[in-house]
């Protein structure tokens, strides 16, 4: 029975890594940029939660309505204002702009909230849990599935069945004859960063909810967002959710054999698939 | 008449490869104008400095009466202009629907049925329709210089750029494809086509302009054009039996 509550805890801390990924693989898509920054505004998207809560006494997922359009704005605003310029066609820029960008981040935190651990207050949530078949299952977990699930249909739609999806795929596609169809590229981006800074918020108030988290921890996100994308196949969103989910089952057995070992266990299955291969489990099928 | 397209004075050069030496040249609106000129002669520089992918050094592009010479070139496309690549370069990853689209959508500003309805009476016209749901990376080379045409079209155009478009053509197919571009004129849009298939130039264009080191070097009635001394030396030697097809 442990090792089965081992898995379906695993799978539904997936859905979290999964929606971590779906930003973090979508910026990559569209622009080719590599987010450094994007486990730090996660935990940023926690912070925020955390003083809205408090301040208007509501609910973290009431508060969800705050942030998501906060940090999507955030994202258009810093897409324009500073990432369109380091998109140069050079692969270094964009990296160490969003290091620096990360490294901005901890420290603002950490000077705006200390470096204790917080916790998103989910009032009942936290503790309730149903049973099926002797195993019981957190509502909260699995309500954190269901919304990841959500998202990463969401994108699906947005991605194949939008005209905003068709300009991120024509812009990916590329950039050039893209503006000469009328495509304003750094606008795309912008909205790009803005959808990918929504779904950092929520992923970043289902994080702060289910963990605690301090101002250090975004980096070990970003690893896990990164793992469960490649895990899945660069630039398939099912592919995402699948990569997330085998993530989370592998620390969560992991952490089941020995509590040390659950983020290793987690490394070993992400080196594993990629040596046997080192395009993912789904990868796209054009190019 | 009125001018759709002005080039004042129009320089641009690559160090000491000069592309664009001094250019003037008036477009009418609803001209066909033809455009030849030997390989490197500056023809695809031309289009790349009217569409704004390319900034000149000096001189000035006027659309439609407005100077553009420093507007992007997602805005010229939505002021009007579009057109096709001599080495086709489709959205390798969408369909071709979905190419059609991009350009309805973003570059006419057209949204939801009307767009659809729009990029496939387009894809009917250049009979592309029955391939609408093919990626656009799977396509052969005839298929893929109609969407160089098709995307350019949905977009809406008052002035349409075709770079080469004929070239690799059967005979057959350039057939059809001179009645594409007739119907496309007769309806009112603006064409300049650079075109190294002269006898499928000359079927359409009003107007011939020969282009070489990247100076206009004449302009006018095209049978006058290609019996002159200038196009004589310049394809002396070079694909004279396709010119002798005029
Ligand atoms: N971006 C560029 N940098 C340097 N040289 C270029 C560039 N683009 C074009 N050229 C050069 O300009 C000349 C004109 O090219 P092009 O306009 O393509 O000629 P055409 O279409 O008449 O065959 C060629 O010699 C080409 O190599
Ligand atoms: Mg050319």
């Amino acid at each position: 029975m442990d090792w089965m509550n081992a898995i379906i805890q695993g799978i539904l801390l997936g859905g979290l890594y999964a929606m971590i990924a779906a930003g973090l693989s979508l910026i990559f898509g569209v622009m080719r940029l590599v987010n450094i920054a994007h486990g730090d505004l996660i935990i940023l998207a926690a912070y925020l939660a955390l003083t809205a809560s408090m301040l208007l006494g509501l609910h973290p997922l009431l508060v969800l309505l705050l942030v998501v359009p906060m940090m999507a704005l955030f994202g258009y605003v810093l897409q324009r204002g500073i990432l369109n310029g380091t998109l140069t066609g050079d692969i270094l820029p964009p990296l160490l702009v969003t290091f620096g960008l990360s490294v901005i981040i901890q420290n603002a935190l950490l000077e705006a909230y200390s470096a204790d651990p917080q916790k998103l207050d989910s009032g009942v949530l936290d503790t309730a849990s149903m049973t099926m078949g002797g195993i019981s299952i957190g509502i909260l977990p699995l309500l954190m599935f269901a919304v990841a699930v959500a998202v990463i249909a969401g994108l699906q739609f947005i991605f194949y069945r939008t005209a905003l999806g068709r300009a991120f795929r024509a812009v990916s596609d590329n950039q050039d004859i893209a503006q000469l169809m009328g495509l304003n590229r750094r606008h795309v981006f912008g909205l790009a960063m803005a959808l990918s800074l929504a779904v950092v918020a929520v992923a970043g108030i289902f994080l702060g909810m289910r963990t605690s988290f301090d101002p250090s921890v975004g980096g070990g996100r970003l690893i896990f967002g990164f793992e469960a994308v490649i895990i899945g196949g660069l630039g398939n969103l099912w592919g995402t959710l699948v990569g997330g989910v085998i993530l989370g089952v592998a620390q969560s057995i992991g952490g089941q054999i020995n509590p040390g070992w659950q983020v290793l266990a987690g490394h070993v299955v992400f080196l594993l698939i990629l040596a046997i291969k080192p395009r993912g489990l789904f990868p796209r099928m054009t190019d | 008449m009125t001018a759709i397209l002005e080039l004042q004075n129009l320089s641009k050069s690559f160090g000491a490869v000069v592309i664009a030496d001094d250019t003037t040249l008036v477009v009418e609106q609803g001209e066909a104008l033809g455009i030849i000129g030997p390989n490197g002669a500056g023809k695809t520089s031309m289009f790349n400095l009217i569409t704004g992918t390319l900034a000149p050094n000096s001189g000035t592009i006027r659309f439609m009466g407005d100077d553009v010479t420093g507007s992007s070139a997602a805005q010229r496309c939505r002021m009007g202009m579009a057109r096709s690549f001599q080495v086709p370069q489709p959205f390798g990853g969408l369909t071709v629907f979905e190419n059609a689209l991009v350009a309805a959508t973003q570059g006419a500003g057209m949204s939801g049925q009307a767009a659809s309805d729009h990029c496939l009476d387009i894809l009917e016209r250049t009979e592309l329709l029955d391939k609408a749901n093919t990626v656009a990376g799977s396509l052969t080379l005839l298929d893929r210089k109609r969407l160089e045409l098709t995307r350019a079209l949905c977009a809406k155009p008052k002035l349409l750029l075709l770079d080469e478009i004929a070239g690799g053509l059967t005979e057959a197919e350039c057939v059809s494809l001179v009645d594409t571009i007739r119907d496309i004129h007769k309806s009112g849009i603006t064409i300049v086509w650079i075109e190294h298939v002269v006898h499928a130039l000359l079927a359409i264009v009003d107007r011939l302009a020969v282009v070489d080191f990247g100076k206009l070097i004449a302009s006018g009635e095209p049978k006058a054009i290609m019996a002159s001394r200038e196009v004589q030396e310049i394809y002396l030697g070079i694909e004279m039996d396709e010119v002798g097809h005029g």
